[in-house]
C-alpha cells in the first residue's frame, strides 16, 4: 500500500538529478534495495508509470539491485551473511551482531539522454 | 549516460523523524510507537498503561486509524489528551503526520506520548515516526507463526507483548516458537506474556515501560 509515497520520492530524486545534469530524458533508474526492505518492485514500477506521466521520466524502467543482508559479528569480528532475518552469525553462532547491509533503499543511479 | 545518484529514498521520512526526536528531546517528552495487528489489544493495553502509570507520568495519546474515532473516544473518556489521526486508507503512519499532530498537544505538560499505529504487521515497521522505542503486540489467537512471517516488525521492536495469554490453553500456540523466532531476529528484544484482561503479566511489562520512559525524560 505504501509503495505510492515511496514511488513519488523515487521520481523526485531522479528528476532532480537529471535536471542538475541537464538531461532531456530518463531511460532507467537503478534502485539499490536491501533484502530486508519490503517493497514489491512490480508495484513500484506500476505506480511509477502513473506518477511519471508528463515528466522526462515517463516510460523509464526501474531496475532493482538486491543487496543481501549481512552483519558484523561482535563475537568473532567477522562479517556474516544473514538468512531469513535471523541475527545469528553463520561462522561462530554468536548473536551479538550489528547490521551492515540489508536495509538500504536508495536511488543508486539513473541512465539519461 | 549513467549518472551516479546514491540518494536515500526514505529521506523525507527519516529527516522528519529526526526532527521530531530533536523537538521532543528539548521538551523532555518520550514517544512510544505501539504496533500490532487489528484486534491484538493495542487500545486496551494503552488503556491499562494510562490507568496504571498516570500517577507517575503525564500521558498523551495519538490514535492512528484508517477511519473513525472509536479509539480516541475511549481514551478521551479517561481524561487523557488524545488526538485522532485518520490516514484515510493508508496502511501506516509517517513521521510527517506525527509532526503535524504535535502542536495539538501542550508538550510542556506531558512526559510521554503513545502512538497507536495502524493495525498492520507489515508497513508500520518500515517507517520511523520519531519514536524513542517501539512496542509490538502479538495476541495468542493470531497464531505462533507471526514472528517468522512478519520479520521486520519483530526485528525492529524493543518489546514484544504476547497479549491474551490467558487464552494460551485454547489455541495451538507454541510460546517457545515465538520467543525463538523473535529473539533469533532481535536478540535484545524484551518479551512479556500478558493478559490485559486478567492483568497477569502486566506488572513486569509496566515496570520495564516505566523504566524506559524514566530514562528518557530524565536524560
Amino acid at each position: 500500500m505504501h509503495e505510492l509515497s515511496v514511488t513519488q520520492s523515487i521520481l523526485n530524486i531522479a528528476l532532480e538529478s537529471a535536471e542538475k545534469a541537464g538531461a532531456e530524458k530518463i531511460n532507467k533508474i537503478t534502485i539499490a534495495a536491501g533484502e530486508m526492505t519490503g517493497y514489491v518492485p512490480k508495484y513500484v514500477q506500476e505506480y511509477f508509470n502513473i506518477v511519471s506521466r508528463g515528466t522526462i521520466a515517463e516510460g523509464a524502467e526501474l531496475e532493482f539491485k538486491k543487496i543481501p543482508a549481512s552483519a558484523l559479528c561482535r563475537s568473532c569480528g567477522k562479517e556474516t551473511p544473514l538468512t531469513d532475518y535471523r541475527f545469528i552469525c553463520a561462522r561462530c553462532g554468536g548473536s551479538d551482531l550489528k547490521l551492515t547491509h540489508g536495509r538500504e533503499f536508495l536511488v543508486d543511479s539513473i541512465d539519461v539522454d | 549516460m549513467e549518472i551516479k545518484v546514491v540518494h536515500q529514498i526514505m529521506e523525507w521520512n527519516e529527516d522528519c523523524s529526526d526532527k521530531i526526536k530533536k523537538d521532543l528531546r528539548e521538551k523532555k517528552v518520550c514517544l512510544v510507537n505501539v504496533m500490532g495487528s487489528p484486534g491484538a489489544g493495542k487500545t486496551s493495553v494503552i488503556t491499562s498503561i494510562i490507568e496504571r502509570l498516570s500517577d507517575r507520568f503525564k500521558i498523551g495519546v495519538i490514535e492512528g486509524d484508517i477511519a473513525g474515532k472509536i479509539d480516541a473516544e475511549k481514551i478521551q473518556s479517561l481524561g487523557i489528551p488524545v488526538v485522532q489521526l485518520n490516514t484515510d486508507g493508508a496502511c501506516h503512519i509517517e513521521a510527517m503526520a506525527i509532526d503535524n499532530m504535535l502542536p495539538d498537544f501542550d508538550l510542556d505538560a506531558l512526559d510521554v506520548i503513545f502512538v497507536e499505529n495502524i493495525g498492520n504487521l507489515v508497513c508500520p515497521a518500515e517507517f520511523n515516526i520519531g519514536e524513542d522505542f517501539r512496542v509490538a503486540l502479538l495476541s495468542v489467537p493470531e497464531g505462533d507463526d507471526k514472528a517468522a512471517k512478519y520479520p521486520l516488525m519483530f526485528s525492529t521492536t524493543d518489546a514484544l507483548v504476547i497479549n491474551k495469554y490467558d487464552m494460551v490453553d485454547y489455541f495451538d500456540f507454541d510460546t517457545d516458537r515465538v520467543v525463538k523466532d523473535a529473539t533469533d531476529r532481535n536478540p535484545s528484544v524484551k518479551i512479556f506474556k500478558v493478559s490485559n484482561k486478567t492483568g497477569d503479566g502486566l506488572d513486569e511489562f509496566l515496570d520495564w515501560l516505566g523504566k524506559r520512559i524514566e530514562d528518557k525524560i530524565s536524560a
